[in-house]
């Protein structure tokens, strides 16, 4: 189990012992839920000298589990979804989350979120630059899509205006790393066992959050604030036993954010943009204080009953800046996605998203595919492939050039 | 009251009209069939208004040609909403693997529906595309303009023929959508004479071949008031495939408000 602030469930188990107790009468039973997944990976390309470590086949199971009670009308609730990996080869890998113990309580113009939880922002597809909260998984994808549980409290409130969310973030996630059997990953191992800190307070620095919402007819605007740890670090060359590697430090940064999405019919058109204050490093690997924009924007546009059937097929271009160019620590910087999804709208809801990230500085492209099918009421299937492709060996995507890969995950529900 | 609130909004409308343009000729001249057609279409709809909000539970079995099920349960939620579509929320527990998607519909006369999508993994709220209300419900034959509020608004009428249809006494009224990307050309609706409540429908697709047949059966009166089918059986025609929509758990005037249809209410949903 990574990071957990002891003292903060403990506050939590008072408070929900407390309500409990007072309102026997009208719990509602709790259920328990579960998903085991059997995945399989395999890298048709052989890793590079360096990192002969790495295999070019993996297995691994994950689980997760969770316990759900409500009473007083549901206006109270209780989530527990505690998630553990287990892998062949990457002891990184093998992991365990809580990815949720939060207790929600809602009053009669404002809720309550206190415990564990995990928060989404945003409305674009390729990335999720206004996205902060919670800290990436990052082991599990490498589309960072995964988010570890963050502890938080969260009081919500939603009026004519809008609503209006505030958060108080104690207790900071690290990023997960790929270990050295890991695969794929960066050139060097990244050391989190001595991962550095702008804040003097480290792990036990408290953030806070804000984010204003609202939506009016076909426009929903989001405008966002973040002040605390940024959730992603700087990668800074260091050692561990005189071997060289990686090691992440996290700044502190501020940033705020925009999401907007304005639907028709049939046009989703979106965009997320970013400012952000933080250290970053110079040309000779020294910390300095860095301002940047990013943004990316786009549409989605569906044909709906494709051929005369019933499926749908969408459309989905979005482009992606960073206004640091080459010095951007994401890999877009002047990107374009373009993408199919195909939804056949069948008893099996079966699904596919072909997605091409093309960078159109150096003409790089990143192709990936994902397909699932439901094969039985209990039972799902999903393949994944992704590839890098005419990777230059200048460019930060040099260390997984040879690490295209094909995952099939086997789902069973409880 | 209510009542008179919602049929008093057209009337308005229609003076609304005739100030601006003193001289102009109606719009769109009625045939007796279309009166008719619309004063029973007014009628249902004003048996029905009243309920105030209900919750049910629905369980859909879906049977392929080669006759395999497979099965889907949702509850529901809907706020009426007087002069407009109702609020609804819909919470999927079956399939396991889409157990927790919840959806949040506002569904509009003639504007098109607000909807949205909460995606429970990734805690992820998606306002998504109206446009699709031809699409299959879940990948059954019911497609989400089915089972979605029935405004007066949303169709043109002509009323056909009395007929007996299994011995129920029934108006034969066709109605024509309004809406452009509906997947229909017209339906024919039976509606009970004695209760004004529909038996059965049958559906002309795009091309004005019949497509779809709806019958209702089961039929339940809640609150002295408003009937509601126990189950509602779809059969399509063309591919051979069916849906069997059952209904339960039925509750009116459960104090719901506004506040439980809303984008926060729709994360909470469980």
């Amino acid at each position: 189990m990574q990071t957990k602030p002891a003292s903060f469930l403990l506050a939590l188990f008072c408070a929900l012992s407390g309500s409990a107790s007072a309102a026997q009468d009208s719990w509602q039973d709790g259920e328990w839920t579960a998903e085991t997944t059997l995945q399989l990976r395999h890298f048709p390309h052989d890793p590079l000298p360096q990192n002969n470590l790495q295999h070019n086949n993996s297995a691994s199971l994950a689980m997760q589990l969770e316990y759900y009670a409500a009473w007083d009308n549901y206006d109270k609730s209780l989530t527990f979804t505690p998630f553990v990996r287990l892998d062949q080869h990457d002891e990184e890998r093998s992991h365990a989350d809580l990815r949720e113990f939060s207790y929600q309580q809602v009053f009669s113009s404002w809720e309550l979120r206190l415990g564990i939880s995990k928060v989404f922002w945003g409305v674009t597809e390729s990335q999720h630059l206004v996205d902060v909260i919670n800290q990436t998984d990052q082991v599990e994808n490498i589309d960072g899509e995964d988010k570890f549980g963050q502890p938080m409290i969260k009081a919500s409130m939603e009026r004519d205006w809008g609503i209006l969310d505030l958060f108080i973030l104690p207790g900071f996630r690290e990023r997960s790393f790929q270990g050295i059997e890991g695969r794929p990953r960066p050139l060097l191992v990244v050391d989190t066992d001595q991962a550095a800190y702008e804040s003097p307070d480290k792990q036990r620095h408290i953030d806070y959050a804000l984010r204003w919402f609202n939506y009016l007819g076909d426009i929903e605007i989001g405008l966002s604030y973040f002040n605390g740890t940024s959730r992603e670090p700087l990668l800074i060359p260091g050692s561990n036993n005189s071997s060289p590697v990686l090691i992440p430090y996290y700044p502190l940064m501020q940033q705020a954010g925009l999401d907007a999405q304005l639907t028709t019919a049939e046009w989703l058109w979106k965009l997320e943009l970013i400012a952000r204050d933080w250290q970053a490093l110079d040309n000779s690997a020294q910390l300095v204080d860095q301002r940047f924009v990013a943004l990316t924007g786009g549409f989605e546009y569906t044909f709906v009953g494709v051929a005369q059937s019933d499926a749908d097929l969408g459309l989905v271009a979005e482009y992606l800046y960073d206004d640091r160019n080459e010095e951007a620590t994401s890999f877009f910087q002047n990107d374009l996605l373009f993408g199919l999804r195909l939804a056949m709208n069948d008893a099996q809801s079966s699904e596919a998203l072909l997605g091409v990230i093309h960078d159109l500085d150096n003409q790089e492209f990143m192709l990936s595919l994902e397909a699932s099918r439901r094969f039985a009421h209990h039972w799902t299937a999903s393949l994944e492939i992704r590839s890098f492709n005419r990777v230059d060996n200048n460019s930060p995507l040099a260390a997984i050039a040879r690490d295209d890969f094909v995952q099939l995950d086997i789902t069973r529900y409880f | 009251m209510k009542i008179f609130t919602q049929l008093k909004q057209p009337l308005y409308s229609l003076l609304l009209i005739s100030t601006l343009l003193p001289f102009s000729t109606p719009i769109h001249a009625q045939t007796d069939a279309e009166a008719r057609g619309l004063e029973i279409a007014r009628e249902v709809d004003k048996r029905d208004t009243g309920f105030v909000d209900f919750t049910a539970s629905m369980k859909m079995e879906l049977k392929n040609q080669q006759g395999q099920t497979s099965v889907r349960e949702v509850r529901a939620q809907t706020l009426e909403v007087i002069g407009d579509g109702d609020k609804s929320l819909t919470i999927f527990d079956s399939p396991p693997d889409i157990r927790g998607t919840a959806s949040l519909t506002f569904s509009h006369a003639l504007q098109p529906d607000e909807q949205w999508l909460y995606l429970p993994a990734l805690k992820r709220v998606k306002r998504i595309s109206s446009k699709n209300k031809s699409g299959p419900f879940m990948g059954s034959e019911f497609a989400y303009e089915d089972i979605s509020s029935q405004e007066v608004e949303k169709y043109t009428y002509k009323y056909l023929r009395d007929e007996t249809l299994d011995g129920i006494d029934s108006f034969v009224v066709e109605r024509y959508p309004a809406y452009e990307h509906s997947g229909y050309t017209r339906q024919v609706v039976w509606i009970n004479k004695q209760e004004y409540r529909p038996e059965k429908i049958d559906f002309y697709d795009r091309k004005n071949t019949l497509l779809k047949t709806l019958n209702y059966s089961g039929y339940q009166q809640y609150l002295d008031k408003f009937w509601r089918p126990d189950v509602m059986h779809m059969v399509n025609h063309q591919t051979g495939k069916s849906t069997t929509l059952s209904w339960s758990d039925y509750q009116f005037k459960t104090g719901l408000t506004e506040r439980d249809f809303s984008r926060n209410s729709l994360k909470r949903a469980h």
